[in-house]
This record gives structure tokens, sequence and C-alpha cells, in this order.
């Protein structure tokens, strides 16, 4: 990436951004360096967190509805999710240096990296599917009540979000290794980071309003 | 010109590598988030946090751990490259708060008022 398709580019966007928006046309399209990209993609995390608070309100509503069925108190395994949240930790660390090789330009090492993460991801998503379906076969599941309803859809949601940058993780990796590091890799890996760090940061209220607070 | 130019380049270059972090950076946002975690999970499970104060223990921790991983993992801050999105995060934000504080405050009012003999509301011992 060189200096100067960054600055053109920032150029650009700061048109779009300033309200020079039918001055800065003629700048579109010429040096593409992903930020525009990057931009949007960042507005559909936004949405996507919007998406969280929704599922957050209906949960901290109907937390203690529990119709007389088994509470957070009663059911969470701290230990455990501790455990979860460690594995989903280090994965978003090992991301990050898979993002400085990327950078440095170490094909190699990017897919090293991006190997190692997506094993501790795969690892938070076994962890979550055996939580689920220990819950479930004691009882537990979705159906039991308000509160169990909204858990599972809160979390699982989540763990959906997670298991859907799994498979975009390994599309990377692929793409990494038969394309190389293009204009068009980079950008892409670079969203990819972006929805890794966001889900850690999701998780991060996951484990504190559910799991915590539901100990308390 | 030229001088003025070339410092315009530095800039942006300087911008750029904010923007991608540094090793320093991740390993710095990791520490701070284990022990942040620890923290919180501490304030639950160690038994030696009074009961009152553990729920504002575990927001704090919670939302400082928020801005540990915004900052050193998603390099958020107040860089020209980077102001957009934080204006784009804090409007979320805000219409996150009148979601989630709207939804509790609203249906808190109703369980109250409504006084229902079986509410579920009322946890069942």
């Amino acid at each position: 990436m060189s200096s100067p398709a960054v600055s053109a580019s920032h150029g650009a966007l700061d048109d779009v951004l300033h309200g020079g928006g039918v001055d800065g046309h003629h700048h579109d399209g010429h040096h593409d360096d992903g930020s525009k990209t990057l931009l949007g993609f960042w507005i559909y995390l936004m949405s996507d967190c919007l998406i969280f608070s929704g599922l957050f309100a209906t949960f901290a509503v109907l937390a203690n509805a529990t119709a007389g069925g088994p509470t957070g108190k009663e059911l969470f395994e701290l230990p455990y999710v501790l455990g979860e949240t460690m594995l989903l930790l280090v994965s978003s660390v090992t991301f990050g240096m898979a993002m400085l090789n990327m950078h440095a330009g170490q094909k190699g090492k990017v897919l090293a990296w991006l190997a190692v993460t997506f094993v501790f991801g795969a690892g938070f998503i076994g962890m979550e599917v055996y939580e689920f379906a220990k819950l479930i076969h004691e009882g537990a599941g979705p159906d039991r009540s308000a509160f169990l309803s909204s858990y599972f859809t809160l979390v699982g949601t989540h763990g959906l979000h997670v298991t859907c940058g799994l498979i975009w993780l390994v599309v990377m990796m692929d793409m990494i290794r038969r394309y190389g590091l293009n204009d068009a890799t980079r950008r892409r890996l670079s969203c990819l980071s972006l929805f890794w760090h966001f889900l850690d940061i999701v998780w991060i209220c996951v484990f504190t309003f559910v799991y915590l607070r539901g100990a308390i | 010109m030229s001088g003025a130019h070339h410092s315009h380049d530095a800039a942006h270059h300087d911008a750029a590598h904010a923007d991608h972090g540094s090793a320093k950076s991740y390993l710095v946002g990791f520490a701070l988030s284990v022990l942040l975690t620890l923290a919180s999970f501490g304030v639950v499970m160690s038994g030696m946090v009074p009961h009152e104060l553990m729920m504002p223990g575990i927001v704090l921790f919670g939302v400082a751990q928020l801005v540990v991983q915004l900052v050193c993992f998603l390099h958020m801050g107040t860089s020209p490259s980077q102001r957009s999105n934080l204006a784009i995060m804090l409007f979320t934000l805000l219409i996150l708060a009148i979601v989630v504080v709207g939804s509790l405050w609203v249906l808190h009012n109703m369980n109250v008022n409504m006084m229902h003999p079986t509410s579920q509301m009322v946890p069942v011992e």
C-alpha cells in the first residue's frame, strides 16, 4: 500500500464525509485502498450492534421470568464461562498477530496465525455447543421459560456470528493461499478482523450481563 | 511546497500506522483484557466482595475492558482516519442506550403498576 494512494483515498473520504460530495466525485474509484469498504463494513457492524442491543434489552427484561424453572444462578457454571472467555480473547489477539503480519507482507505467518485463530474460535464454539446441549439435556432448554428463551436467543445469536466468522476465516485462508496478499485479500481480511474483534467485544457484554449478573 | 507535501505524506503514514496497531498495542490490550476479565469473574466468584458492590463492580470492569479492546484491538481513536468510525459508533451507542434503558424503564413501570398476582416477574422461591 503506497502512501500517495492512502492520502488520495483519505482525501476522497474526507470529501464525502465533510459535505464535498459532489466535488469529491472525481476522486471516486481511482485509488481505492479499501478505506471506504472498511467504513461501510463498520456501519454494518454498528447495525449488527443494534440487533444485539435488542436481544440484550429482551434478556434484561425477561431475566427474572423463570416460570418456576431453574434460574441463572443455578444453571451457569462461571469457571466454564471463564474458559470460553479466555479462548475468544486469545483468538482475538492471534488475529491481531495475523493482521500485523499481513501489513508486513508475511503470507506464511498470516496463514499460520489465522489457523491458530481458527483453533481457538472453534474451541469456543465447541464449548458453547456442549453447554447448550447440557442445558437442554437437563430440561433447561429454550422452551422452559422466557428467561431461557431469551438466553438461548442472545447467546445463540452471538455463537452463530462466531460460526460465520469461522467459515469466513477458512475461506480467507484458502483465498490467501491461492492469490497471496493482494489488495482484495487484504481488504477482506481487514473486514474479517473488524468482525472478529467486534464479536469479542459483544462477548464482554454477554459474560458481564448474562452470566455474571445472573450468578449474583 | 515539496517540504509541505512531504510532511503531509508523513502525517498520513503515521495515521495509517496507527490504524494497523503494533504488536505492543495487541499485547498490552491482551494483558489488560485478561486482568479485567479475571477481575470481573473475581468480583462474583471470590466471595470477598459485598453483595451490593458486585453489580457496580462487574459493570465497571466490563466497560473498562470494552474501552481497552476498542482502543487496542479496533484501534479506535481521534485520528482523522478514525474520526468517522468513532462518530458512527457514538451514535450507535446512543441508540443502544435508548433501546436498552428505555425497554427496562417502560417494562419495569408496567410490572410495578400491573400488580399481577401471578406475575412471572416475581421470582418464585
